[in-house]
């Protein structure tokens, strides 16, 4: 259980997948105009890393190992989360056409989010068993979901506030998520 | 050889499973759309050029569909567009609105408009802008550098090689709005089609600075108002603003200006004609007439002469409909007016009676 928190701790603050591991930036810079959509965005890829965290611990254990077939790795997790980003986005166009819209060509791009294989990646490489894995996945998924919606409410607050005019937009975007990150190595002393 | 058959064999029947995985949630999830909406976006024209509001045909189709955008939204298509999605949503095609065009809203070619300094900077106006506000002698004048040329996605606009400011083909515009938004002078802007008169200057400024810097600008003197005789002209920030809805295309207002900033469409200028049978010969259209273009003495027929504007003031009030407009086959000759005052002097008031 301990161990379990470590982890839980670890992926949402002190090792945040965007603040302090450069992954699943694309999203996090693209989807993070409105809160709402932030937090959708999130959701999706929590969804989608939490099950590519049990399906691809599942796929590695059960199929790659046993068969050595290690080096195939990266081509069968890359398999099981675009499947999975499919089936998201068949269900959120069903349920939420405006997130759907909303979300727009970002959603696929779920699939090449380094986030997602990374956290599978990372899974293997750790040697976490199955409920670590999950609960691995999701909670690298939540910090990154934690990120994006905090960055798009500075950013709401940014696109209606008096900015410099050549800092207004993308470039003023990128110093924030500069001082965002400064502010989340605090949680660096949170675990040994 | 396993090897290769092992991990073929478990990749595929991996991808095998995703595969029926997929098929089953989409026709779980499936949702329903009417073929009616495709059919409306296929007839689209798919530039996603956003000159109708929408972020694009996708949208405007969604809209069209739902009966929230009219059928012809789309200023690209045009016409012929409206006719095939009335078609398609079982309508009757009937224009909502004008089609509109990007124009020109200025005049100052270099042989016009003066030159301050040689621009040798980037090739755009946004950049030329930036230094020392353009290098034309006006500060609203069109630079001609093309960045209007490079948004439009129709090769509607093209600079003119010789008088360097940027010239709109109104055959291919499609008024998407696409240069209007790019322009940093505000040179463009989406006019009706067949507006009469144009004002074809920005210059927000007193005259004497505007004719310092330029030949044809408009330079606030007001003849066009004074001359305008229905009051449909009045003056907004040293520029004459026309209202159209009391406009009735007369075109003095162009004909009259001194420096040719206000450009008229005298190509399809009218001309009043009466019938010669129905003339009763009333003499209401000879007073009504406000350019002294109508001859005729009472009770005989009345003649048109070639001072006539074709501002349609008779046609209305001719109790015997019997005045038509058509359009001039040949230029007004302003000082061929009839002085309507002599010819009424010459029939002592009342005569009318008496007879």
């Amino acid at each position: 259980m301990n161990s379990l928190m470590m982890i839980v701790i670890g992926s949402v603050l002190v090792n945040n997948f965007v603040m302090s591991q450069f992954l699943g930036i694309c999203p996090f810079l693209g989807v993070s105009k409105r809160t709402d959509t932030a937090l959708g965005m999130g959701m999706a890829v929590t969804f989608v890393m939490g099950t590519a965290s049990l399906l691809t611990y599942l796929v590695e254990t059960f199929l790659l190992i046993p068969l050595n077939l290690e080096y195939m790795q990266t081509i069968a997790f890359i398999l099981v989360i675009a499947v999975l980003v499919q089936i998201v986005e068949m269900v959120l166009k069903k349920i939420s056409r405006s997130l759907y819209m909303a979300l727009g060509v970002y959603l696929p791009l779920i699939t090449t989010n380094c986030a997602v294989l990374g956290v599978a990646v990372l899974n293997s490489r750790e040697g976490y068993n199955l409920i670590e894995s999950v609960v691995n996945g999701v909670s690298a998924a939540l910090g990154f979901t934690l990120a994006i919606v905090i960055f798009a409410g500075i950013r709401e607050r940014l696109a209606s506030s008096n900015m410099p005019k050549w800092m207004d937009g993308f470039p003023g975007a990128l110093i924030t998520a500069g001082l965002m990150s400064i502010a989340f190595q605090g949680f660096a002393g949170l675990v040994h | 050889m396993n090897g290769v058959l092992i991990s073929a064999g478990v990749l595929g029947t991996l991808a095998l499973l995703f595969g029926l995985l997929l098929t089953w949630v989409n026709k779980v999830f499936e949702v329903p759309v009417d073929p009616k909406r495709d059919e409306i976006r296929n007839a689209l024209p798919g530039a996603n050029c956003g000159g109708c509001g929408y972020p694009g045909c996708d949208a405007l189709a969604d809209a069209i569909f739902n009966g929230s955008a009219p059928i012809d939204a789309c200023p690209v298509g045009g016409a012929a567009l409206a006719q095939r999605l009335a078609e398609i949503m079982g309508v009757e095609a009937k224009p909502t609105q004008e089609r509109k065009i990007a124009t020109v809203v200025c005049q100052g070619t270099v042989d016009r408009c003066k030159t301050k300094f040689q621009y040798h900077g980037i090739s755009d106006c946004v950049a030329a802008t930036l230094v020392n506000n353009g290098n034309r002698a006006c500060r609203y004048a069109c630079l001609g550098l093309g960045t209007c040329v490079k948004a439009c996605k129709f090769d509607a606009i093209h600079i003119d090689e010789h008088s360097k400011i940027a010239t709109v083909d109104p055959n291919k515009c499609q008024s998407c709005g696409a240069c209007v938004a790019v322009c940093p002078k505000h040179v463009l802007s989406l006019q009706p089609e067949t507006l009469p008169v144009r004002l074809l200057c920005r210059a927000f400024e007193m005259g004497y600075l505007v004719s310092d810097n330029c030949k044809i600008g408009c330079v606030g003197c007001e003849i066009c108002k004074d001359n305008c005789q229905f009051d449909a002209i009045v003056m907004e920030n040293h520029l004459p603003k026309f209202d159209m809805e009391k406009c009735t295309s007369c075109m003095i207002c162009a004909e009259v200006c001194p420096t040719g900033a206000i450009w008229g469409d005298f190509d399809n200028r009218r001309i009043a004609a009466i019938d010669r049978k129905e003339c009763i010969g009333c003499g209401i259209c000879k007073k009504v007439c406000k350019f002294e273009a109508i001859s005729g003495e009472m009770k005989k027929v009345h003649q048109i002469h070639e001072a006539c504007t074709g501002c349609g003031e008779c046609v209305s009030k001719c109790p015997k409909k019997c005045i038509s407009l058509r359009v001039r086959d040949h230029v007004r000759d302003a000082n061929a007016k009839v002085g309507t005052t002599q010819v009424e002097a010459a029939i002592p008031k009342g005569a009318e009676l008496q007879a």
